[in-house]
């Protein structure tokens, strides 16, 4: 029970932290990627703590939902990285929650970001709340169908059900695990306002989508704003590492597993933003009215994906 | 050795008329062709009536007396137009329609055509049945647009991929044929044979057999020109040279025809239902009663007869789809008047385009008066086509008709009505165009009406008179569709 | 070792399904014939690891016909011609692609439907993909139905064929030889004359669509 406890609070806290790090990854690849020197692994974590450090600007006509909204993003995706099994499967609190309850707590945290955005009624604010809620309205069905693929395998919706049946079976070629694979990787682009979707390096008017719901924001309120993302993008990475990458994940109760699975999850996460970097070099944006085809498409993978499991 | 001497002359006439097509003289080889053609047609059936039915090359082919008649008949028909086109397509030279590049083509293609319709009836080999109409349509895809108009282009192009899309539902039933012949016969080309289907027919699993039908019946019936997929054949008709239109609505439907009858065979025994002949029932009705309303719309004469085959073709799916000896052997009998008669109007409806320069119906009038012998074939072979005493089509008319009255009687009156406007629309408008005022022209060459009058005589003939051995032989291919 | 072929041939089901997908979405006729390459690719590979895992000499022999013939041959020809014609660019959809799309996925459901009684009587190792080759014929099916331009048009028939072909290999372990290279013969002839076709077409109309050819109607 102990071990379940700090099992658990290891894990959470393991993603928590290190989130903003990844994101300095990513980054940092991406600068190497176009030849530049780039800042550094650590600069988000500089960025946060110069944000923690300012005093608050907020609009005169923000109500308390405007001010409350990042505490309540912040505190959903924490919620998400305690359901989702990055280093050992054994995680009590993921009974709280199966893989339909996840995609409910991403929504609830875009909800929460677009009515903030909308809150205070400036023009960006608006247009940026509604091409979220676009992105978001074909996003999250093709999600619940790319879950929905792992979960008719392991014959379960809870996360860590699924990830031990998957981890431990023999090898299989499912191409149904594939195409989902594909689907997720398209849905977490979209979901994580990366390109193809959106680019988070621009604020670019005619463009963004992300940047412009947070325009208004600033200091500790950004900060955690711009933490959750971080601990968002460090979610969707452990939840595919999870349905489509679990080997070395260690088992419940088994700690002797655990260095070897941190190191491996490591590895991964390295190669991941890596790729991540690579592909937002080698891709242009779409334009926004495309964004649909982009996630019809990866909608499309996931149908077909959860199709051929009935073959 | 007499199917060699069958399927070698035609073949080795398409390759020399693809030579030769162009010479002046390549009317006649082509005629010469057709007629060794069918010497060895009537070689193979006087062998076949003697001697029953019988498969060579070790079982690849396979005729009986179902089969039989129609070789004999495709050859005869083959046989007759090659006659009418050597005229035919001298005029239309005469005019200017044709270079010697198109006149080679269509030689040649011409003797390839009647090739895959011989090597269609007479293999035993589901596949080869599959491959050689496919072939069929692909001969015959570049003559419909022969004269290279807009319109004749548009024809074939639908005529090209409405058939391949609907023989490509073929391919997929011939496909689960295969799958359910395996098991019982084993891989290997034994399986697809037709005479080793129909040994075991009774033990081919129903449910990929019914499906398999399903398909078959879709993709062949396009070919056959059966309602709702039926919108190739007016415009391949209308569009194309009038022996094409002849051959097309005489001899290639009739094959089609033959391949969904081989298949109901199999599929009958297999599944120990009447859904196959349900099945086809269904779609000829429709045909006949969606073709016999189209055809009072019809300002082009050509595709107003073409409508009148898929009313036709659809009697004989229906009648096919009874069953039963007297509906079989109606069906038999009405399959040799409709291709003899049919064929001998799209003759004389061909002269009778080029004396007028126009196939369209109000610009041909009083044929009696400028070529006698063009307006009475016209007027004699409608009349026959519209099912009147003595002629052919009256007596296996009558007998569907009666057959139906007995055993489905809700069908008659669909099919009374459907044939009456057939009946209206097509007299009212022969009628106009055989009598009235003229100015039609004088052709070049004469016209080769011989074959018409010897079609007409012949379903006359078989109005008042079937022979005793050709009575027995029809009996005999309807014992064996049952 | 037997079931890890029959993976990798429904993995290659898949792929093929996937490419069908991708035909019906493609704007662009060039892409639209690499695609086609691709399958033809693809229905190689997998007839020969059908070959390989079921020691059926003949389809080593149909993979290698489908090979030069489908995956090289035809998109070659194809190519050719489109660049003898000059038209790279122009295809368009007639519906937008999501509908089209959505209506390709009720197809799919709909060949899984009816695939699924036929599969539970086979006992090739294959018999999962006869649900994908129903699926793919159907979706060539839709893309001829959808496209405008006469190139797409016989690219979705050739497609068809390939769909077809696929059938034949997963519900049975191929046609009889003779079947085989008589089908082979007519698709090369049927590639030959819609060739002529193109030019005739292109001869008479200036271009290559279809809309041309709608005149012949029942008024």
């Amino acid at each position: 029970m102990i071990s379940s406890i700090f099992s658990q609070l290891f894990q959470t806290l393991l993603i928590v932290v290190l989130a903003p790090l990844l994101l300095g990854w990513v980054n940092q690849c991406r600068a190497w990627l176009q030849n530049k020197r780039g800042a550094g692994v650590l600069q988000p974590y500089r960025v946060l703590h110069k944000l923690f450090h300012k005093d608050a600007v907020l609009a005169d006509n923000a109500s308390s939902l405007f001010r409350t909204a990042p505490y309540i993003q912040f505190a959903c995706m924490v919620l998400v990285a305690s359901i989702v099994p990055m280093v050992a499967t054994d995680l009590p609190f993921a009974a709280a929650a199966d893989v339909i309850a996840l995609v409910g707590l991403f929504a609830l945290a875009r909800l929460f970001a677009a009515l903030a955005a909308m809150d205070i009624g400036t023009a960006f604010g608006s247009m940026g709340a509604r091409r979220e809620m676009l992105v978001a309205s074909l996003a999250e069905p093709a999600l619940l169908m790319i879950l929905f693929t792992p979960a008719l395998i392991a014959h379960s919706t809870s996360l860590t059900t699924i990830v031990e049946a998957l981890a431990h079976r023999e090898f299989v070629l499912y191409p149904s695990l594939a195409f989902a694979a594909v689907a997720f990787a398209m849905v977490a682009l979209a979901e994580n306002a990366r390109i193809p979707v959106d680019n988070p390096a621009t604020h670019l008017e005619l463009t963004m989508i992300h940047e412009a719901m947070i325009l208004e924001y600033s200091a500790r309120h950004l900060a955690l704003i711009e933490w959750a993302s971080a601990i968002k993008l460090s979610n969707y990475s452990a939840i595919g590492i999870a349905l489509f990458l679990p080997w070395g994940i260690a088992s419940a109760g088994d700690w002797n597993a655990v260095p070897l699975a941190l190191a491996v999850l490591f590895v991964k996460l390295l190669l991941g933003g890596a790729g991540l970097a690579l592909l937002e070099t080698l891709s242009a944006k779409l334009r926004i009215f495309r964004a649909p085809e982009f996630l019809g498409t990866a909608f499309l993978l996931a149908v077909l994906g959860m199709l051929m499991l009935e073959l | 050795m007499e199917i060699l001497w069958l399927l070698g002359v035609p073949l080795c006439g398409g390759i020399l008329l693809a030579l030769f097509g162009h010479k002046h003289w390549a009317h006649e080889l082509n005629t010469l062709m057709s007629l060794a053609t069918f010497i060895a047609a009537v070689v193979l059936t006087v062998r076949i009536v003697n001697g029953g039915p019988m498969t060579a090359f070790s079982e690849q082919f396979f005729i009986d007396s179902f089969n039989v008649f129609l070789v004999a008949l495709t050859a005869f028909v083959g046989f007759t137009t090659a006659l009418f086109s050597r005229a035919y397509m001298r005029i239309e030279q005469h005019h200017g329609k044709l270079s010697a590049n198109m006149l080679r083509l269509y030689h040649s293609m011409y003797q390839l055509f009647t090739f895959t319709m011989l090597l269609a009836l007479t293999t035993n080999n589901m596949g080869i049945l599959w491959v050689a109409m496919e072939a069929a349509t692909l001969t015959t895809v570049l003559l419909v647009s022969l004269y290279r108009t807009p319109a004749s282009l548009e024809a074939a192009w639908k005529y090209f991929i409405l058939c391949g899309v609907g023989i490509a539902q073929a391919l997929f039933g011939t496909i689960l044929l295969y799958f359910a012949a395996e098991k019982l016969l084993g891989a290997g080309g034994n399986a697809l044979l037709w005479t080793h289907l129909n040994e075991v027919k009774g033990h081919l699993e129903p449910t990929v057999l019914s499906l398999a039908f399903v398909f078959l019946l879709v993709g062949y019936g396009t070919k056959v020109g059966l309602a709702p997929l039926h919108n190739w054949l007016p415009d391949a008709h209308a569009e194309g040279p009038t022996p094409v239109s002849a051959v097309l609505s005489g001899l290639l439907l009739n094959v089609a025809l033959y391949a969904v009858v081989r298949s109901k065979v199999l599929v009958d025994g297999a599944l120990g239902s009447h859904l196959a002949g349900n099945l086809m029932m269904g779609f000829g009705l429709f045909s006949v009663v969606v073709a016999a309303f189209f055809l009072s719309r019809q300002k082009d004469v050509k595709r107003m007869f073409a409508y009148s085959s898929i009313e036709h073709m659809g009697l004989m799916t229906f009648a096919f789809g009874m069953g039963g000896a007297v509906a079989t052997f109606a069906a038999l009998l009405h399959m040799t008047v409709h291709s003899l008669t049919k064929s001998a109007i799209f003759f004389t409806v061909g002269h009778a385009a080029q004396k007028m320069g126009s196939q369209l119906i109000e610009n041909i009038r009083g044929l009696i008066d400028t070529n006698p012998t063009i307006g009475w074939g016209l007027m004699l072979g409608s009349l026959a086509i519209l099912g009147m005493p003595p002629f052919g089509v009256f007596a296996s008319e009558f007998l569907i008709i009666t057959t139906a009255m007995h055993e489905h009687p809700w069908a008659t009156p669909f099919l009374l009505v459907a044939l009456g406007v057939a009946f209206a629309a097509i007299f009212t408008r022969v009628q106009e165009m055989v009598f009235g005022e003229t100015t039609g022209q004088r052709l070049p060459h004469p016209p080769a009406l011989i074959p018409v009058f010897v079609h007409l005589a012949l379903v006359l003939l078989l109005g008042l008179y079937i022979p005793p051995y050709l009575a027995d032989w029809y009996r005999q291919a309807a014992r064996l569709i049952g | 070792m037997a079931t890890f072929t029959g993976q990798l041939i429904n993995f290659l089901a898949a792929l093929l399904l996937l490419i069908a997908f991708a035909m019906l979405s493609q704007r662009r006729i060039l892409s639209l014939i690499h695609l086609f390459a691709w399958q033809g690719f693809i229905l190689a590979l997998s007839t020969t690891v059908v070959a390989y895992s079921t020691h059926q000499p003949h389809l080593y022999y149909s993979a290698f016909l489908t090979l030069v013939l489908k995956a090289f041959l035809l998109p070659w020809i194809l190519h050719r011609l489109i660049i003898r014609l000059n038209i790279k660019w122009d295809v368009e959809t007639m519906i937008n692609v999501p509908t089209t799309m959505l209506v390709g996925i009720a197809l799919v459901i709909f060949a899984f439907n009816l695939a699924a009684p036929i599969s539970q009587l086979a006992d090739t190792i294959t018999r999962s993909t006869l649900g994908i080759a129903m699926a793919s014929v159907l979706l060539s099916f839709l893309m001829m139905i959808t496209r405008h331009k006469a190139v797409a048009q016989v690219v979705g028939f050739l497609a068809m064929e390939n769909g077809l072909f696929f059938a034949a290999t997963s519900a049975t372990y191929g046609m009889p030889m003779v079947v085989e290279l008589g089908i082979a013969l007519d698709v090369l002839v049927g590639t030959f004359i819609f060739g002529i076709f193109f030019f005739q077409i292109r001869e008479t109309f200036d271009s290559l669509d279809i809309k041309n050819l709608e005149k012949l109607k029942e008024d």
